[in-house]
This record gives C-alpha cells, sequence and structure tokens, in this order.
C-alpha cells in the first residue's frame, strides 16, 4: 500500500469506529435536535472530504458524471432525508465509508496486479558495475555506460547491458528472455544479451550498445507498448461505453423526473425524494470502471505472461487474432528443422563406418563448402591436416585426394560416373556423399536437414488448440518437404517456393479461411519478413537479437522452440475467454442491479457493490490468466 | 515526434477521460493512456513545442480528472 491509501485506510476505521459510538449514544432531541446530524457530520466529513472536493472541482469544470458528484449527491441527499424526516443519519456516513472501503479495495488490486505482471517482466538491472582504466569497479546506471566501455558481471547479477565477453567463463540463464530454463555456458569471444542471469563466473564485457538499444530494454518496450495497440473487445468497450454513459443517465433523469411527475398526474402522492434516491442510485451503478479497466488488464496480464515464457506478443490485437487461429501456415528450414546439415547415416559401408566418415572429413578438410562442414562436424576431436595431400576440387562434384597414403574419392554420384567407379545410390532424401577408396566403393553418408525433437508435439499442441489445417510451406525440393511433413504428420505441403510463391500461398490460404478464423505463418523472421507481414498474425522464431525479425512480426518466439506456437495459442485462448466472462459479469450484474435499482428494490449498498464490487471481482478474474 | 510520459491516474475510466481529453488539446496528433503501465505516449503535430503543447495536455487533464499527474 503506498502512502495515499495508508491513509485512506486509517480514514475509513477512524470513521467506522466514531459511526459505532455515535450509534450508541442517546442523542435524539438534544439541543433542538440538532446535536445529531452535527456529530455525524464529523465522521462523513473525515472519510469523504476528498470525495466532497472532488464533487465540486468536477461542477466547476463543468464534468457533470463525476463519480465522485454522485457519491456527493447521494449521502449529502440522505443527511437532508435524515434531517427532515427520517432523522437517521447512518446510511449517509456508512455509504461512504463502504464507498471509501470498496475504492481503497480497487486500488490496492489493481495496484498489486501491475506490480506482480511488471515483476514478470523485470528483466532490466538497475546498476551496472562499469571497470575504470585501472581495473576498479564502479557502481553505475546502465545509462551511464558508453559503448565499448568495459562492465563486470559477478555470478548471480543480471547482465546489464549487450556485450562480448573479455574474460572469464560462466553458465548463463536466460530464461527471462526466452522463458528456457536450460543454463549454457559461455566463454571469452561470445556474446551476452542484457537479462541473461550470470549463475556461476565473474565475467568481464565489452558492451556494444547503449542502455536503451539493449535486447532486455527493447523487449520492454515492446511489451509496454502491446497494450496500446488496442483490440477489437477493447474497442467494442470504449464504443459500448459512449453509448452506455448518456443512456444511463437519460434513464435516470427520466426515473427522477417523469417518474414521479406521471404519478402527480394521476393523482397519487409522487414520492420526489425517493425517486431522487432511486435515480442516483441507479447513477452510481451505472459506472462503467469495472469494464474498462479488466479487458486491457486481462490482456496486459497475458501479454505478461506470454513474455514470462519467451513469447513477445506485440499487441492486444494480435493476442486476439492468435485466439482464432485455424490455419497455421509454417517454413520448414529453421522453423519445424534444425536447419543446419548433419550427418544422419552411413550406408553401405564395407569399411568401419568410423573410418569412413574420418575419410571423408579429412578429404574435405580443406573446404569451406556447408557439406564439408557438416562431415567434420560428425567427427570427434581436431583434424590431423598432416594426413590429407594432393587434394583437388572437382566443382560441384567433389573432392579427390590422398589420405593415409591411399588415394580417395568423396564426392556426388556424378565423381564416382566420371571416375569410373561403380555405386550404389541411396534410397533416402537428402545430400548424399559417396566415398571411394582405392578404385572402389566403400559406402556413402547422408546429410540431412533434421527434424527438431519439440516439432512433432508443436503440430499435435497445435491440432489440440483448435488449429484443423497446418500447412507447410518451403522453397525445398517436395521429395524432402514430404520426408519431413510425414515425421510430422502434416498432410499439406507447398514446396518449391520462392519467397513472392510464400505470400500468394498464404493469400490463398486467406481467402480460404471460415468465418472469423485467422491464418498464421510461423517462419524463421530471416527472409521470410513480406510472409510475416501478409498473414493475420506472423510469429517469428528464435528471434533473440534479430532486429529485422521483430520489426516484421507479430508474435516473436524468443528461442527457436516450435512448441512455443500452441503454447501461445491456448495462452491467447484463456486470454480471450476471461475477456467474455468479465465482459459478460460486468454488463450483467450492473444490467440486473440497474433494473433492480429502477424497481426500487436496489439501495445505495447495491449500487456500491455493482460499482465496486463487479470491478474487483472482474480485476481478480483478469489476473488468473 | 512522439514522446512518453509517466502519469499517476487512479481510475481505469479516468484514464480514459485524460486519453480524450489530451487528443482534444491542439497540438496533439494522438494521445494515448496506458493505464497499465501509466504511461501516456503522445505524438505531437508537426512544429508543435511538446514542452507547450503538455503544459496545455495536463491542463486539460486536470480539467476532467482533478486528481491526474503528469509528470513532464
Amino acid at each position: 500500500m503506498n502512502n495515499r491509501q495508508k491513509q485512506t485506510l486509517v480514514r475509513i476505521l477512524v470513521s467506522a469506529v466514531l459511526l459505532a459510538v455515535l450509534h450508541f449514544l442517546p442523542l435524539d432531541g438534544v439541543w433542538g435536535g440538532w446535536l445529531k446530524p452535527a456529530l455525524y457530520l464529523i465522521p462523513y466529513i473525515i472519510v469523504g472530504y476528498d470525495i466532497l472536493r472532488k464533487a465540486w472541482k468536477g461542477i466547476v469544470n463543468r464534468q457533470p458524471l463525476d463519480e465522485c458528484l454522485l457519491m456527493a449527491v447521494a449521502t449529502v441527499g440522505a443527511f437532508v432525508l435524515g434531517i427532515l424526516k427520517t432523522g437517521d443519519y447512518v446510511e449517509a456516513v456508512a455509504v461512504m465509508v463502504f464507498y471509501q472501503t470498496g475504492e481503497l479495495f480497487q486500488s490496492v488490486a489493481v495496484g498489486k496486479s501491475r506490480r506482480s505482471i511488471s515483476d514478470l517482466m523485470d528483466i532490466r538491472p538497475d546498476t551496472a558495475n562499469l571497470v575504470s582504466e585501472d581495473g576498479t569497479a564502479e557502481e553505475v546506471s546502465p545509462e551511464d555506460v558508453p559503448v565499448g566501455s568495459v562492465i563486470q558481471v559477478d555470478p548471480g547479477e543480471k547482465v546489464p547491458l549487450d556485450g562480448v565477453i573479455l574474460s572469464g567463463n560462466s553458465t548463463l540463464n536466460t530464461a527471462a528472455l526466452t522463458g528456457e530454463s536450460q543454463p549454457f555456458d559461455v566463454g571469452e569471444g561470445d556474446r551476452v544479451l542484457s537479462g541473461s542471469v550470470n549463475l556461476t563466473g565473474v565475467l568481464r564485457v565489452r558492451t556494444t550498445c547503449e542502455a536503451d538499444e539493449s535486447t532486455a530494454s527493447r523487449i520492454l518496450e515492446l511489451v509496454e507498448n502491446a497494450s496500446s495497440r488496442k483490440s477489437r473487445s477493447e474497442a467494442f468497450i470504449s464504443r459500448f461505453a459512449r453509448i452506455y454513459t448518456p443512456a444511463v443517465v437519460i434513464a435516470a433523469a427520466a426515473m427522477g423526473v417523469l417518474a414521479p411527475l406521471f404519478l402527480l398526474l394521476i393523482g397519487r402522492d409522487p414520492m420526489w425524494m425517493e425517486w431522487l434516491m432511486r435515480a442516483l442510485t441507479f447513477l452510481v451503478i451505472s459506472c462503467p470502471c469495472a469494464l474498462v479497466i479488466s479487458i486491457p488488464l486481462t490482456f496486459f496480464a497475458a501479454i505478461g505472461r506470454a513474455s514470462a515464457n519467451g513469447i513477445l506478443v506485440k499487441g492486444s490485437n494480435y493476442l486476439e487474432m492468435l485466439a482464432d487461429a485455424g490455419i497455421v501456415a509454417f517454413d520448414k528450414t529453421g522453423t519445424v528443422t534444425e536447419g543446419a546439415f548433419e550427418v544422419v547415416g552411413v550406408h553401405h559401408a564395407s569399411i568401419d563406418e568410423d573410418e569412413l566418415r574420418m575419410i571423408a572429413a579429412l578429404a574435405e578438410s580443406h573446404s569451406s563448402h556447408p557439406i564439408s562442414q557438416s562431415l567434420r562436424r560428425a567427427v570427434p576431436g581436431d583434424l590431423d591436416a598432416a594426413r590429407v595431400t594432393d587434394v583437388t576440387e572437382h566443382a560441384g562434384e567433389g573432392v579427390t585426394a590422398v589420405v593415409d597414403g591411399i588415394p580417395v574419392a568423396v564426392g556426388n554420384g556424378r565423381l564416382m560416373d566420371r571416375l569410373g567407379i561403380e555405386y550404389k545410390a541411396c534410397h533416402e532424401v537428402g545430400t548424399v556423399v559417396h566415398v571411394a577408396r582405392d578404385g572402389s566403393f566403400v559406402g556413402h553418408i547422408l546429410i540431412a536437414d533434421r527434424v527438431k525433437p519439440t516439432s512433432r508435439e508443436a503440430v499435435d499442441g497445435m491440432r489440440a488448440a483448435g488449429v484443423h489445417r497446418a500447412v507447410m510451406l518451403t522453397g525445398d525440393r517436395p521429395e524432402a518437404a514430404k520426408v519431413i511433413a510425414d515425421q510430422l504428420g502434416i498432410t499439406e505441403v507447398k514446396a518449391g517456393l520462392l519467397p513472392a510463391d510464400k505470400v500468394s500461398a498464404v493469400e490463398q490460404l486467406l481467402a480460404e479461411k471460415r468465418g472469423n478464423e485467422t491464418v498464421a505463418f510461423v517462419g524463421d523472421g530471416l527472409n521470410d519478413a513480406p510472409v510475416l507481414m501478409r498473414a493475420d498474425v506472423g510469429i517469428a522464431m528464435g528471434a533473440l537479437g534479430s532486429d529485422a525479425a521483430i520489426e516484421a512480426a507479430d508474435v516473436v518466439l524468443m528461442d527457436d522452440n516450435p512448441a512455443k506456437i500452441p503454447k501461445a495459442i491456448s495462452l491467447a485462448r484463456r486470454c480471450m475467454r476471461i475477456v467474455r466472462e468479465n465482459i459478460v459479469l460486468a454488463i450483467g450484474v450492473k444490467l440486473i442491479c440497474l433494473i433492480l435499482s429502477a424497481l426500487g428494490l436496489g439501495s445505495m449498498w447495491l449500487a456500491i457493490f455493482a460499482d465496486v464490487g463487479v470491478m474487483v471481482l472482474a480485476v481478480l478474474n483478469a489476473i488468473r490468466v | 515526434m512522439k514522446k512518453t510520459y509517466k502519469i499517476d491516474v487512479d481510475c481505469a475510466n479516468c484514464a480514459n477521460k485524460m486519453e480524450e481529453a489530451a487528443n482534444r488539446t491542439e497540438g496533439v496528433s494522438e494521445a494515448v493512456v496506458n493505464f497499465m503501465t501509466l504511461k501516456m505516449s503522445v505524438s505531437f503535430a508537426e512544429g508543435a513545442d511538446p514542452k507547450e503543447v503538455m503544459s496545455r495536455v495536463l491542463a486539460n487533464c486536470k480539467k476532467v480528472e482533478s486528481d491526474c499527474e503528469i509528470f513532464l
């Protein structure tokens, strides 16, 4: 609680106690009946003076429908009624006490949820240890660290700025950025991103950017701005409030004036005071606060929750569209597959498989071709370059060389054909590297892209979350795409697409969608920017540190785990369900209370519940996301 | 030009009122109030002086919601 809230609490308690004491004092008739209202005025002023002041200011500034003004009129009205007729002043004071209690509760609840959501996004440290020339570290604000300075990050601290490690080894936890709690090792020369937590060793880091351009700041800015892009539900609420408020005011005026006039005309007691109180109650109930706060709060909570899971949603509107995702199209390479070509098998080997791999790696060791690098990665340890001599590269075919004094040929079918070596073709999809030693075929190595371990789970998860069409769009050959699609259980594949073809494929999906559903596209964010923009929701993957992807996409997955896609969709769905619940709750309860009060069954108590109670319920519901 | 200011306001409806008031102010091309982060981001019209415009925005906001504050 902040100071203002504490102060309000004290005022509420003091006047509640005073009220109880006054209730038991025999005051009726003392001083011609004037002592009682005078004494009751004390707790009333204590608890309600700010409301009265604000009400007055509202009149001065011509803001006639200020909530405070309504409360002031209602309670002053009750006081006057007490003096004129009933001699009961408890209601006026109690209503004010109750109202203030509700307001206090609401303000604490909102503040609390705001803080708990902000805690989820607490990734930016407030200090950095700037290392000066003489090697001593000084604590400064990250804003005061120039680009290219050296900072020290101790174990347990968050990295304040992006940079490159100068010295030290450690383990970093990037859970706050990616939602993935698997720590990983870093050493000299590695990049570190702000927001990651240094777990084990002391690191000296040369910074590569300023504080507001660091990864942590950019993520925070993105998430904070996200709730400014309003969703359809929020737009609906604003429109609703615009019609609703005048409608309620007209209804209240009709009740306060027309109803007693009508009674007067038909010759009955007009009950002016009674109808005036009803109209006031009606107005207090009508405050649209529960609606206008709980909807944005729900979106805000969902966006916060998502970012804690490494999913950045760039606007409430995207959350809404994601919840309606019925068709998900995705890229293959780098999205559902690792995007790195690895040795996946050795076939028809007539010599030891490890030896075969070693021969291939040695022969290709001088080449920088991606295939050569995959071959090199497939053997353990460093290669002994002295074992290889007489390397000849044959462009588009492979290499011939002498390994350990024996001539070898490593390359594709064309190379084998040209050298007149008989080889066995491969029936699997991928790049095949044939190996021949001493003029005869000794086996081949298959290099292919691998499906990520979580891809299958991701596709199944999307189906479970209500996606009825999963389509793979890829620039790769149809056979290669088919193999991956089969592993993932996807039947719709469009292969051999150029980037422009992907756009038209997504456009076709957009044309085929049913009803309100949306089309999402998932890509690696590097070369899919046009498609990301064209789809209803563009989801970029593995975007940590990639500005272009963050720019183009609507939803950004900080790491490259496809299992985040169904997670994002179900989070969006849950958020939308709570939004709908809150709309129904807020409008429904209000409507019932409005009708009750119009029929004269309501009271000021009910009105305050409808105003503040509903709001608190809606807020509590919102932070369930 | 776009600038973001920290604000203080009690209720969501009041924040909406502030947003409307800010948008009505001359020199503001668009103002968005974010009640959750308690921030107001204002895009200024061409050639407007943010300082001078913001003092009018604050005055207008005070008119609709006397308890609000914009930290300029």
